[in-house]
């Protein structure tokens, strides 16, 4: 019997013939924490007696989520977590470099390795190849101190997408209807695998952001197979060296196979309080929006940002919306830049946030006031999610989030494509 | 071992952005503060009525959302005992094990509000002392209770300074 992509990774970073349902202890080849995250994690890690990490060079801290810092208590937490990096030699990414998992995408990430973070979205990296996944604070330490950590190997769902997206239509949307179709527990404790035609043919870019939101679904992890195009990818990084060709064998056994014609979909919504909450864009035109935010790990990148200026290219926010936009890089900042794209945002009448998480998690940069709505492109519109209970967050892909700005309600982006 | 307390019952597709929300960010690292908002937006007099030893009982996926630890943190610092729910996220389940925490999955459905519950570790019994019910939980992965065993993970590592599965 094959094996799927969890079980060739954590086989070989076992040392032992892993199968769907067995626990293993597997080598960790980059474990990383952020800022919310990452001053519990630096407390275990002292607590538990450690001084030295197993890898410093494949450690790594982000400060993404309150970046720049907006409260002292934060700031202190910052000023923490340099300190920590100093003494132990850990890579710190300071603030304005970016939200940690495309950082992580473009300079860390590679295929076939075991990737852990003090993050649920760590997830994202999967796109690359890599079995990565979200722990919390003690388990990331405890993988910082001893390079390993002990893991279920899981079941996998093969999610197979076939046919062309039609015009307006994108990885977003796409992976929006997937969390629909099955629910937000829907593949708890499971591996997404992704393959089909559909799947071989999406940029790294789109292969991100549906590795991002697997964690949305439940899932443990969310995978791609490393092919040409992750090899085009990482080459463009300055790591082709990096990659290596990799996928589930032909027999390997799957628990459940869910089979997308990518043709059919349309742009679609998570309306509040839960990602599984689908609509089609089309249904809630009519839907006021106070705030369109752009950007976060799920679609802050180029292609995205591309897309959100193609469509406000000569035109202007709506008087009632408010349009920001967090690149999720610098390098997407400054790759916009060059390209014009922040340009012609600024002229729609954005604002543009530092790189880094921004407004998604509620702390600072375009929290919500009571009874607002806001059109995000994130991963996450729960309850309060955006620093503020009395407040409403739906979930589209930046060309669904552009459209609406220019409209100020929620607008199917075919009307201006 | 047995455990008892009264239950604090909660609904279904509790997030770790109902448990202790993104605004609060800045309190991380003075937990006394930050405990003192866990589960507000749900249940705003959780905190002043739940007593050490008492239960936290949920419906299907507790803890969906982020990896922030300071969700079963700050549970298990206002007292809450063992968490009892339909189904749990992932992280979530992994955390609160790695805190001492007992996460124990099963039928929480027959569960009131108030209700004075046993819950017997060894024959993995839950008992409503108020209505009579006795449901079964679901056996945690052996890893997990020698992690339990020692009362988290900071202190099972201590004590073996590695995983022993």
């Amino acid at each position: 019997m094959g094996k799927t992509l969890a079980e060739k990774i954590l086989s070989e970073k076992s040392g032992t013939e892993a199968r769907a349902g067995d626990i293993v202890v597997a080598q960790v080849d980059l474990v990383f924490v952020q800022d919310g995250t990452g001053p519990l994690a630096v407390r275990q890690f002292e607590a538990s007696g450690f001084e030295n990490l197993a890898k410093p060079t494949r450690t790594a801290i982000f400060l993404d989520h309150a970046a720049p810092s907006p409260a002292r208590e934060l700031s202190n937490d910052h000023t923490m977590l340099r300190s920590f990096a100093k003494k132990t030699g850990v890579r710190l990414f300071e603030v304005g470099e970016g939200v940690c998992h495309q950082l992580v995408a473009e300079s860390l990430a590679n295929p076939g390795e075991v990737i852990l973070g003090a993050d649920s979205h760590t997830t994202t990296a999967g796109a690359l190849g890599a079995f990565a996944t979200g722990m919390g604070s003690t388990d990331t330490a405890m993988a910082m101190a001893l390079g390993k950590t002990w893991l279920r190997v899981p079941e996998s769902f093969r999610v197979v997408v076939e046919g062309h997206f039609g015009k307006g239509v994108y990885a977003k949307d796409l992976v929006l209807h997937l969390i629909g179709l099955i629910g937000a527990d829907g593949a708890t404790y499971k591996a997404l695998e992704f393959g089909g035609e559909t799947v071989s043919l999406m940029s790294i870019s789109e292969r991100l952001t549906i590795a991002n939101m697997a964690v949305e679904a439940g899932g443990k992890a969310g995978l791609f197979p490393s092919d040409n195009i992750t090899k085009e990818y990482l080459v463009a990084q300055g790591r082709g060296d990096k990659y290596r060709r990799l996928e589930a064998d032909a027999d390997a056994a799957y628990e459940r196979t869910i089979k997308i014609n990518a043709a059919a979909l349309e742009p679609t919504v998570s309306k509040p309080h839960t990602v599984d909450n689908t609509a089609l864009a089309r249904e809630l035109r009519g839907t006021k929006i106070q705030q369109v935010f752009i950007g976060t790990c799920t679609n802050g990148r180029f292609e995205d940002l591309a897309i959100a200026a193609s469509l406000l290219k000569g035109r202007k926010r709506h008087p009632d919306t408010r349009l920001i936009i967090a690149p999720a890089s610098r390098k997407v900042l400054l790759d916009a830049i060059e390209a014009g794209y922040i340009q012609t945002l600024l002229e729609a009448g954005a604002v543009i946030d530092p790189a880094g998480c921004a407004a998604c998690v509620g702390i600072h940069q375009g929290v919500l006031g009571d009874g607002e709505n806001c059109l995000s492109t994130a991963n996450r519109n729960f309850h309060g999610r955006m620093g503020n209970p009395n407040s409403f967050v739906y979930l589209a892909s930046p060309a669904t989030a552009a459209a609406s700005a220019i409209t100020g309600e929620i607008t199917d982006p075919r009307e201006y494509l | 071992m047995n455990l008892r307390g009264r239950a604090f019952k909660f609904g279904d597709d509790i997030s770790t952005d109902h448990i202790i929300p993104g605004r609060w960010f800045h309190l991380r690292s003075n937990l006394p503060e930050l405990a003192k908002h866990v589960l507000e937006d749900v249940s705003p007099d959780f905190v002043a009525r739940v007593k050490p030893g008492d239960f936290v009982v949920a419906g299907r996926n507790f803890g969906l959302g982020s990896s922030r630890e300071h969700a079963p943190l700050v549970i298990k610092m206002a007292g809450a005992r063992a968490i009892l729910a339909q189904s749990v996220a992932r992280i979530f389940f992994r955390n609160a094990i790695n805190l001492g925490l007992p996460v124990l999955i099963c039928n929480t459905k027959q569960i009131d509000e108030g209700d004075e519950l046993e819950i017997d570790l060894v024959s993995s019994t839950v008992r409503d002392l108020t209505n009579g019910n006795q449901c079964t939980f679901g056996r945690i992965p052996e890893v997990m209770l020698h992690i339990l065993d020692e009362g988290g993970l900071v202190p099972y590592i201590r004590k073996h300074g590695d995983f022993k599965l």
